[in-house]
């Protein structure tokens, strides 16, 4: 649908990056979030919105194979970059944490699997942090925690 | 004692496993939560996951002020307004009102606002940024009108808007003769005790979607309670029911906050769908939803207590005040919750206690786990701590002392004999935490001279289980299990999932009850199209009251039958061979909740069985304060609670960590900051949640009395982990640093003026 009437107007460019192992390219306006472009331009919903404002960490993405949160991200920054999402999970990593009550509601929990699995993938942070501190970004309304550190402390003893 | 029905259980007694004398499990054999890996993948899709095709986004302008009359509204002219929907109060086929308990809150402002934020118009387009700009281009003019803003203070003559004195709800609770017991008790304790607004936070912000399909209006969205949509959709559209329906989608997180709520985003993206002709998805944003929907009441409690040296209760006299906010919505039902536990889990035979919801200008507060009963037991148990420092007994033994027995009764003249053991749950935390040794070590400890103080601190507490009084009765819930033809089992009930487990606990107790494999049992959609109206996710009923609807609803499935008692396969069998004597047939069992024999409830003057049960729960709270920022940590955390049968270990203790938690949060770091009776901090930048770095493990454990009319013996366990973090944390704080605070939340800052000396209590209020 046409915005005409309004007085913004932005020439769309296109921006092509790795989207969880395969090329994409997607036209985007400069004020386009990477949240946005995920969710209702390439239908990858598993990433939520929480709070928009980096606060809560449920749109939390691999940017470059760092975590952030993809609510501050403008799609535009991405161009030439690799992107992972939840989607890209496997699930069996997922097991333990389903096990020990890592998820209620849900809405958190796409975000939260991406910190853990990344957690998981850096072993060595956990000599200079503790999985509290690393979780810290991640807000949770229904566990209280516990449950997704159980999940990851589980999840630790059946790495290879 | 003997168990006042001895539990049964038709199914494999191997899967219990005794710990103790007090604690056995039932191992469900679904381990694990059925939606769980789809919510983990981020498979399940949510009100605003929905695939939708050609549909407009949806927004609301919202009121500038608290009250007033609104003189103007203005749409900037360099916007083609054309291109929108727009409606206003004028477009509402029906009566301008929410349906709830009272009829004053109108679906859009009428020319008049009683709230900030308070809904005057509704904008739809197919371009949200558009819809967002526009939004910001309409101004509206209120003449202002003098706001009550302070639900503290009496309202003068011209604040005035509800009845003579703005009271949205008197009640009143008498038990003996407290005027005489004071006046003869040997000693007589008094406090005030208040405590803030909190917000849910449910990390899915609410939203719905509506739609017309044929003759149908549906709507889809994230909700507690899709049968109050139906009644509120239906009373303002003037739509039969059978025009209209009602879909949950999966939702993240409730608490409470989509139990009456969403009832006006259906009817504004209803309105919206009808005048566009075209799909209306209306989802807030994190900002939005914070500002403009409801948060739990605010209170102020005022206790005088009247105790014999030994630490006896002799009268209890109790005030309640709740801030209700600038609608009825379900104040006069929180109220009744509050002031029925406001007493505590205590005998005593001289109690009175007074309860009123005032109006204010504010946002209107609402259902919030706990309903009441977190304020109430914050006061109590705070109390409890203030009395047996004034009486210099350790705060566990005035509990010991006064805690209920079998055959005493509660405030309401509720006679307890339930066969638990409240000593035991009391005893038992007492225990895990190893609270008499951390007594005196924190002694030593605190008078080393460190920068840090040590305290611990206890709560015992109660909450009763479904609705309160006559609720449950006149819910009149009812639950259908059908029998498909490949021989599966199909759940239908109105009961949601956001999180507590409903899916894997119906799951359960249906495969448990009919013995066969939960994967020939599915749990239909909760779409008023297809399910009974089993009564609302709500009150901590959903395992214990609609789970033994959908055990009896097995048993009538196998009574139609003729089957009665037998398990497997000679179930599933049955159910086949049905369906071949009866091709295109429905197969249909159902059952329809009955009181427990026994429970009598005087709705007039509040006596008698406010609950079929209680939930009993004791609590040990070991806090750190560091003296150089007032920040108060807490370092341990000991859950014991009595709660019936514990139908899914995993599902349980995630419900008591989670609702300890959320309770941290209320005691120590969620301030709503007020501005005109809104929330001027609606943003997590700065109203905090506890995070992971914030919260100690949660310790939790169980004692099992099985309740004889619940699902395998369950009773109410979500919101009861609400009740006692509050209390336990303070009365923490007061042992490790002397201070007496009485109100939550007890910021740094709030603290520092406590014990720096500036301030007392009544000028570190919530307002």
């Amino acid at each position: 649908m046409s915005d005409s009437a309004f007085a913004i107007h932005h020439s769309a460019f296109s921006v092509s990056f790795t989207l969880n192992g395969s090329p994409v390219s997607v036209d985007v306006d400069p004020a386009d979030r990477l949240l946005d472009t995920l969710r209702y331009r390439l239908g990858l919903t598993g990433t939520k919105e929480g709070c928009g404002e980096g606060e809560c960490g449920a749109c939390t993405v691999y940017l470059d194979g760092l975590p952030v949160d993809s609510c501050l991200v403008p799609t535009y920054q991405v161009q030439g970059r690799r992107v992972e999402t939840v989607e890209s999970l496997a699930p069996k990593r997922l097991d333990p944490l389903l096990a020990q009550g890592a998820t209620q509601c849900g809405a958190c929990t796409p975000g939260v699997a991406m910190t853990s699995c990344w957690i998981l993938d850096h072993p060595d942070l956990l000599a200079t942090h503790t999985v509290r501190e690393l979780l810290a970004g991640n807000l949770c309304r229904c566990t209280g925690y516990d449950g997704i550190l159980d999940g990851i402390a589980a999840a630790m003893q059946v790495r290879p | 004692m003997p168990l006042p029905i001895q539990f049964t259980y038709t199914g494999d007694a191997a899967r219990y496993r005794c710990v103790g004398t007090l604690r056995w499990t039932v191992y469900s054999p679904i381990v694990q939560r059925l939606e769980g890996l789809a919510k983990l993948t981020g498979r399940e899709r949510y009100v605003d996951d929905v695939p939708l095709e050609g549909f407009l986004w949806g927004a609301t302008v919202r009121s500038p002020a608290p009250r007033g009359r609104i003189t103007a509204v203005h749409f900037d002219p360099s916007i083609d307004w054309t291109q929108f929907t727009i409606v206003d109060h004028k477009d509402l086929p029906g009566p301008n009102v929410i349906a709830l308990i009272e009829s004053d809150q109108p679906v859009l402002a009428p020319g008049y606002v009683r709230h900030m934020h308070e809904a005057v118009l509704l904008l739809a387009h197919p371009d949200r940024a558009a819809l967002r700009r526009a939004v910001a281009a309409v101004r509206i003019d209120v003449a202002a009108e003098p706001a009550a803003l302070d639900f503290r203070l009496a309202p003068r003559p011209d604040q005035i808007q509800y009845g003579p004195d703005n009271v949205l709800k008197h009640l009143h609770i008498s038990k003996g003769d407290v005027e005489r017991a004071l006046a003869a008790a040997p000693i007589v304790v008094e406090g005030v005790y208040e405590t803030g607004a909190q917000e849910h936070v449910y990390l899915e912000p609410q939203g719905m979607i509506a739609s017309v399909e044929g003759d149908v209006l549906v709507v889809r969205g994230s909700m507690q309670c899709p049968y109050y949509i139906v009644k509120a959709l239906k009373h303002t559209l003037g739509r039969d029911e059978a025009r209209l329906r009602v879909i949950q989608t999966p939702t993240g997180g409730g608490f409470g906050g989509k139990e009456e709520y969403p009832s006006t985003i259906a009817l504004h993206a209803a309105l919206l769908a009808l005048k566009s002709g075209k799909p209306v998805k209306l989802v807030y944003d994190r900002g939005e939803d914070m500002a403009a929907t409801t948060k739990r009441h605010p209170s102020l409690v005022r206790h005088r207590t009247g105790v014999t040296p030994d630490g006896r209760l002799l009268a209890q006299d109790i005030e309640v005040v709740l801030d209700g906010g600038a609608y009825v919505t379900l104040s006069p039902v929180v109220l009744s919750r509050g002031i029925i536990h406001a007493a505590g889990p205590y005998a005593c035979d001289h109690v009175r206690i007074d309860g009123r919801a005032m109006f204010t200008n504010a946002v209107p507060f609402g259902a919030f786990r706990g309903f009441g009963a977190p304020q109430t037991h914050f006061a109590n148990e705070r109390h409890m701590d203030r009395i047996a420092a004034r009486l210099g007994l350790d705060p566990a033994e005035l509990r010991r002392r006064n805690l209920l027995r079998d055959g005493e009764s509660t405030a309401t003249g509720q006679v307890i004999r339930d066969g638990t053991d409240r000593q035991a749950v009391l005893e038992r935390a007492l225990a895990l935490a190893d609270y008499d040794v951390k007594r005196a070590r924190h002694a030593s400890f605190n008078a080393s001279g460190t920068v840090t103080r040590r305290g611990v601190g206890v709560a015992t507490f109660h909450h009763g289980a479904g609705f309160t009084g006559s609720g449950e009765v006149m819910l009149a819930s009812r639950l259908h299990v059908a029998g498909l033809a490949d021989g599966t089992i199909e759940v239908r009930s109105a009961n949601i999932e956001m999180g507590q487990g409903t899916l894997t606990v119906f799951t359960a107790l249906a495969s448990q009850r009919l013995g066969i494999d939960p994967a020939a049992v599915r749990i239909a959609e909760a779409d008023t199209a297809r399910v009974p109206n089993s009564g609302p996710t709500v009150a901590s009923r959903t395992a214990m009251v609609v789970g033994r609807l959908v055990e009896l609803a097995c048993d009538d499935l196998r009574r139609r039958l003729h089957v009665e008692g037998a398990t497997g396969e000679t179930v599933r069998a049955a159910i086949r061979r049905w369906h071949l004597e009866h091709p295109d047939t429905a197969l249909v069992a159902e059952a329809a909740y009955e009181p427990p024999p026994g429970v009598v409830w005087d709705d007039v003057n509040y006596r008698g069985d406010a609950y079929g049960t209680f939930a009993w729960g004791a609590y040990v709270a070991e806090v750190e304060v560091d003296l150089r920022t007032y920040e108060t940590r807490v370092i341990d955390f000991v859950a014991v609670q009595e709660v019936g049968k514990v139908l899914h270990e995993v599902l349980a203790r995630g419900q008591v960590q989670g609702g300890v938690a959320q309770a941290i949060g209320w005691s120590l770091l969620e301030e709503c900051r007020w501005k005109d009776g809104a929330m001027a901090n609606a943003q997590l930048t700065n109203y905090l949640i506890p995070t992971s770095d914030d919260l100690p493990r949660i310790r939790v454990e169980f004692l099992e009395t099985p309740y004889a009319y619940g699902a395998q013996g369950a009773k109410g366990l979500g919101e009861l982990p609400m009740d006692g973090p509050a209390p336990a944390i303070l009365n923490a704080v007061a042992a490790a640093t002397g201070a007496d605070p009485c109100v939550i939340p007890l910021t740094p800052e709030r603290l520092m003026q406590m014990i720096e000396g500036r301030m007392q209590n009544a000028e570190l209020g919530t307002r």
